[in-house]
């Protein structure tokens, strides 16, 4: 498996999409931080081109690549080596690569510009969000034969979590508004990583309660520690369930 | 050395094999032939684990393919379409495979030096044009000298040159003892190489037989006059094998 990770990271590594992505991010990450004085105001922008641009070109990026790299699969497969392995260890390697590309581009400018525990955060959630889009991406992939279809279901989920989602969550709010359904929007808020991601970062800055209203409820009910590691809990199950979820129907899938 | 019995698959509603039986031996070059669609590819990936069987039983060496992976380790195999990773090079491709099998220490790099890929070393994936790409998935497929070669359209995109190279690596390691499954559209190619042949056809098995049974039966010399016959004739020639 190590094998299979490193050699695959040595193609990523030098692939040119990859590569681009890296430098968009650093030229977006010193521009918005050089921008103003105030770092809080950097760190949201910074943070809102995250929840956009992330989970986007993640999805998209591993879903294409995954179609592709079906005959190399398959070449990979007629070793002697268990089929989850060989899946895993492409898994690794791609997201290993999109978040070392977000690490370097977002966060090595905010490490010299912007230090602190916010800074941390910010990458921390970029990485998140890397790891679950790219974990949905494989269960689109050993889910679905056709590249084109896969690639059009890539699109619609991701515009699902970044635009629909919260969309539905205002619509749900105005029409309950006359009941208590803070709770409820808690738990809500729960499906979908990017929210999460969002809440996650607004608990620790000062913010959270200008920011929104899921800011504001997490940190009434859960208060900034319980709700940050709320927060985490549930993203690492949009990590790990997708996962579970590909390497069992892999196992069972025809190529 | 691999038994097939009662094999089938059907995708959804299309029937890709109807119960196989098939028991090939050591020795053999068997040709796999029949019409596109008619259920090679998914035999092929059968004997490797790469599409699960419905129902019957694949054993290689008496090791059933179904849960243990290892057996593996006695195939290479050569597939039809050569896609790698683009910014792999040649040398990091065999690199890879050579420590994903780390049972085999004696390489046959005799197709790599024959086909000159040794001097591309440096150069990816993505540069390659097809024909070069399939030589490299033919000396993956030989690196490890196997007891069991599976090979899909292994001439197909070749020059004249490499493609007779091959030719003559697939009878010597066939006069070695060596079990050979191979694919092909180009009869002609074949001619020499197949000692039996394996008939598909809508996912049933026609016949399996050796090759002089055939050319008795039929009259015929050449490899694709035969296979023309029989498929002119089929129930007739069916008759004088059985």
């Amino acid at each position: 498996m190590k094998t299979i990770i490193k050699y695959v990271l040595l193609d990523l590594l030098r692939n040119r999409v990859i590569l681009f992505y890296t430098i968009i991010l650093a030229v977006l990450a010193v521009s918005v931080l050089g921008i103003d004085d105030n770092p809080t105001k950097g760190l949201l922008s910074l943070l809102n081109i995250t929840l956009l641009f992330v989970p986007l070109i993640t999805i998209l990026f591993s879903t294409i690549y995954f179609f592709n790299a079906i005959e190399f699969t398959e070449l990979l497969l007629s070793q002697p080596i268990k089929r989850n392995k060989v899946l895993l260890a492409e898994y690794s390697a791609l997201t290993v690569s999109l978040s070392t590309a977000y690490a370097v581009g977002i966060g090595i400018p905010l490490l010299l510009l912007v230090s602190g525990i916010e800074s941390f955060i910010l990458t921390l959630i970029g990485i998140l969000l890397t790891f679950v889009f790219s974990s949905l991406a494989l269960l689109i992939f050993v889910k679905f034969r056709d590249k084109t279809k896969g690639i059009g279901i890539a699109i619609a989920i991701a515009l699902f979590f970044t635009l629909l989602f919260d969309g539905f969550l205002l619509a749900f709010i105005y029409s309950f508004s006359d009941y208590p359904i803070d709770q409820a929007v808690v738990g809500i808020i729960a499906f979908n990583p990017i929210d999460l991601a969002r809440v996650l970062m607004l608990l620790h800055l000062d913010v959270a309660v200008l920011m929104g209203y899921s800011g504001a409820l997490f940190k009434k009910f859960l208060g900034s520690a319980t709700g940050s590691i709320f927060s985490i809990a549930c993203i690492m199950l949009w990590i790990i369930v997708p996962l579970l979820l590909s390497v069992r129907i892999f196992n069972r899938k025809d190529l | 050395m691999i038994k097939i019995e009662h094999l089938s698959k059907s995708f959804g509603k299309f029937a890709a094999l109807k119960d196989i039986n098939v028991h090939m031996r050591q020795g053999q070059a068997i040709s796999l032939l029949g019409p596109n669609g008619s259920g090679k590819t998914t035999l092929i990936k059968s004997i490797l684990g790469l599409v699960i069987p419905e129902k019957g039983n694949i054993t290689i060496n008496g090791q059933s393919v179904k849960r243990d992976w290892s057996y593996r380790s006695l195939i290479g195999y050569m597939p039809q379409i050569g896609h790698y990773p683009d910014n792999m090079t040649i040398d990091q491709v065999f690199a890879l495979i050579k420590e994903m099998r780390k049972d085999t220490h004696d390489y046959d790099e005799e197709l790599i030096r024959g086909f000159q890929l040794n001097k591309l070393g440096n150069k990816t994936m993505r540069s390659l044009s097809g024909g070069t790409r399939q030589k490299v998935s033919a000396s993956l497929a030989f690196l490890f000298s196997p007891s069991v070669y599976i090979l899909d359209e292994p001439t197909a995109g070749l020059d004249p040159v490499s493609s007779e190279l091959l030719k003559e690596k697939i009878l010597k390691e066939r006069e070695a003892g060596k079990l050979i499954l191979i694919t092909s559209h180009v009869l002609s190619d074949l001619e020499g190489i197949a000692s039996h042949i394996i008939y598909l056809q809508d996912g049933d098995l026609r016949f399996y037989s050796a090759v002089e049974e055939l050319q008795a039966a039929t009259g015929e010399e050449k490899l694709n006059k035969v296979i023309a016959h029989i498929m002119k004739n089929e129930s007739r020639v069916a008759k004088t094998i059985q």
